[in-house]
């Protein structure tokens, strides 16, 4: 154990009796090793790789060529023009899912948050789709539901004498939103009931005392209290949504052309049927800071709550 | 008042309306699922329909795969979730009761990596496995999923040893128990019921993992989301055994995930929401 851990536990810790002392403390460090050794191994390393790759002309096509090329990898990129439209397409799908889970889970968590018989079972039912693996949900989606001639929503549409439509071949990125929105509005609605259900009762009673409206409540107390969590929410989601694949894999594959591939599955495409290493490491290095974006606020968030938390 | 029942009752319609429609895709696949392929494959949907099990019986027969695709699935979710809390653990525990100046360093920076994207790992750990031959080999993917899920575990077993007061373990020292003794016999118990639950929602996310299973397995050590996956070409042939393979995929999980919500709550928002 370190000189300072020692220091700071002598600190912390009311004065324990001499038989403690006399043993060689806790062994923290042999406690907490494998873990730490574990995530180096499997994500650190692994990201001081990527960088690495990234600044290498590597193609597996020619594993004899691998020497150092600089910003060239970043070069080409920039110059992909498949690269700025993954960019965009990620984008675009992180904001209108977001966009869409946010308003949806919001309006829902609050329809949920009254009581009524059946409650339990309908929010259940309702936070269900969460539970469902990626793959599954593209595939459902895709064939019963989006299919243009044997689809529910074909069926749908012709008995409400509508054009038939083609979802994922017309509306790719649409479709591609729905899927996910659908997914993941059930995890936003959770998280947001859950912060209603802990919202400050005596303040609402107090304001109710004082006879503010329902919308005033709303506005004043529920807004700014639900603002920690919904804050949490967006982070979350948008790192997720940034490295959404297995509905993109599922279903279209990317395309038509490149009209769904987004970040993760352009480095996905490059790196597995282009074997274009070094490129896609650099897409890569791309993708980490975007999510490094979010992450950042997102950790520091976390980070302030950490001794708050505790001190509940 | 009668205006405010007549809203109450409305908004409850609502929202069973509403829990419906976002239950629907699942009940259509449940539906479909029981239906003959001719029935899924019907330019109207067939409602009223002779159920069969005879998707379920195709699905699951011998030269399907799927008890192989099973095994590995069970295998890696089971087995990843053991490994984690094993690693985990120890390491809470420490951060825990035997706070030190870097703790709140070493635990951000643990929670850090799960913010990594997957994809920014990938080239690497593919490349590495390569090597290593752990390419399409279960105990590879299973150390994947190890990984993808420490930093939630690490996190979920540190906020339910802080919930633990600390004068029980020092009393526990005092009386002169060593510090695994005092880690096994008065914390880990008082930390079981919130451990095992975050032992759950691991399961549920490595079951539900498809990313490193679609990019690192191929056959061997294919999961069911590898499965699923390879009906992706079967252009309306297969509704109903797809279906039924996908029934018999997701159910468990979303059973599981039913027990879970308040938990996935606590460890999804890294205890921002509890």
């Amino acid at each position: 154990m370190s000189p300072i851990a020692t220091a700071a536990l002598a600190k912390t810790a009311p004065p324990a009796p001499p038989r403690r002392r006399a043993r060689s403390g806790p062994p923290t460090r042999r406690l907490m090793a494998p873990a730490t050794l574990f995530l180096l191994a499997w994500m650190i390393v692994p990201l001081a790789m990527t960088l690495y790759y990234s600044v290498r002309h590597y193609n597996l096509m020619m594993p004899e060529l691998r020497n150092f090329v600089g910003a060239t990898n970043y070069k080409l990129l920039l110059t992909d023009p498949t690269f700025w439209h993954s960019l965009v397409n990620t984008l675009v799908l992180v904001m209108a899912c977001l966009a869409i889970t946010v308003a949806l889970g919001l309006g829902l968590a609050l329809l949920f948050n009254r009581t009524f018989p059946g409650r339990g079972v309908a929010r259940t039912l309702a936070i269900s789709p969460f539970f469902v693996m990626p793959v599954v949900t593209g595939l459902i989606w895709k064939n019963m539901l989006f299919h243009p001639v044997y689809g529910l929503l074909a069926w749908l549409a012709r008995e409400l004498g509508l054009a038939p439509f083609d979802w994922l071949a017309q509306q790719p990125m649409l479709s591609i939103v729905i899927m996910i929105a659908w997914e993941w509005t059930p995890f936003a609605l959770l998280i947001l009931l859950t912060g209603l259900q802990s919202l400050p009762e005596d303040q609402i009673e107090a304001a109710r005392l004082d006879g503010a409206g329902r919308w005033q409540e709303f506005r004043h107390i529920v807004v700014p209290h639900l603002g920690q969590v919904l804050y949490v929410v967006v982070m979350l989601e948008s790192i997720f949504f940034l490295t959404s694949f297995a509905e993109i894999y599922a279903t279209t594959s990317g395309g038509p052309g490149t009209a769904t591939t987004n970040l993760p599955y352009y480095i996905y495409q490059n790196a597995f049927f282009q074997y274009d290493i070094g490129l896609s490491s650099a897409a890569a290095v791309g993708a980490v800071v975007l999510a490094n974006v979010f992450s950042f606020f997102l950790i520091r968030f976390v980070a302030g709550n950490l001794n708050a938390g505790s001190a509940r | 008042m009668k205006t405010r029942r007549t809203s109450h009752v409305l908004l409850s319609l609502l929202a069973y309306a509403v829990a419906l429609v976002m239950f629907f895709p699942i009940l259509w696949m449940l539906l479909t699922a029981f239906k003959t392929e001719q029935d899924a494959f019907s330019i109207t949907p067939q409602l009223a329909f002779a159920p069969t099990l005879e998707s379920f019986r195709t699905a699951l027969e011998q030269g399907s795969g799927y008890w192989h695709y099973a095994f590995n699935s069970l295998f890696s979710a089971v087995v990843s979730t053991l490994a984690g809390l094993l690693l985990a653990v120890p390491a809470a525990y420490a951060m825990a009761f035997y706070p030190s100046r870097r703790t709140d360093f070493t635990l951000v920076w643990m929670v850090s990596t799960k913010f990594i994207p997957a994809v920014g790992v990938l080239i690497p750990i593919f490349l590495v496995y390569k090597n290593l031959r752990l390419l399409d080999n279960l105990w590879g993917l299973t150390a994947l999923f190890t990984a993808m899920n420490l930093p939630l575990l690490v996190w979920m077993a540190y906020s339910y040893f802080k919930d633990i007061p600390r004068d029980i373990v020092e009393a526990s020292a005092i009386d002169g128990a060593a510090t695994v003794q005092t880690m096994w016999r008065v914390v880990l118990p008082l930390a079981l019921p919130g451990l095992a639950s975050a032992g759950l929602l691991a399961l549920i996310l490595a079951w539900n993992e498809s990313f490193w299973s679609l990019t690192m397995t191929d056959h061997k050590a294919a999961t069911l989301a590898v499965y699923i996956a390879s009906f992706k070409s079967a252009e309306g042939l297969f509704w109903a055994k797809m279906s039924a393979a996908s029934v018999l995929t997701v159910t468990p999980i979303v059973v599981l995930g039913w027990f879970a919500q308040r938990q996935m709550v606590r460890g999804l928002t890294f205890g921002a929401v509890k």
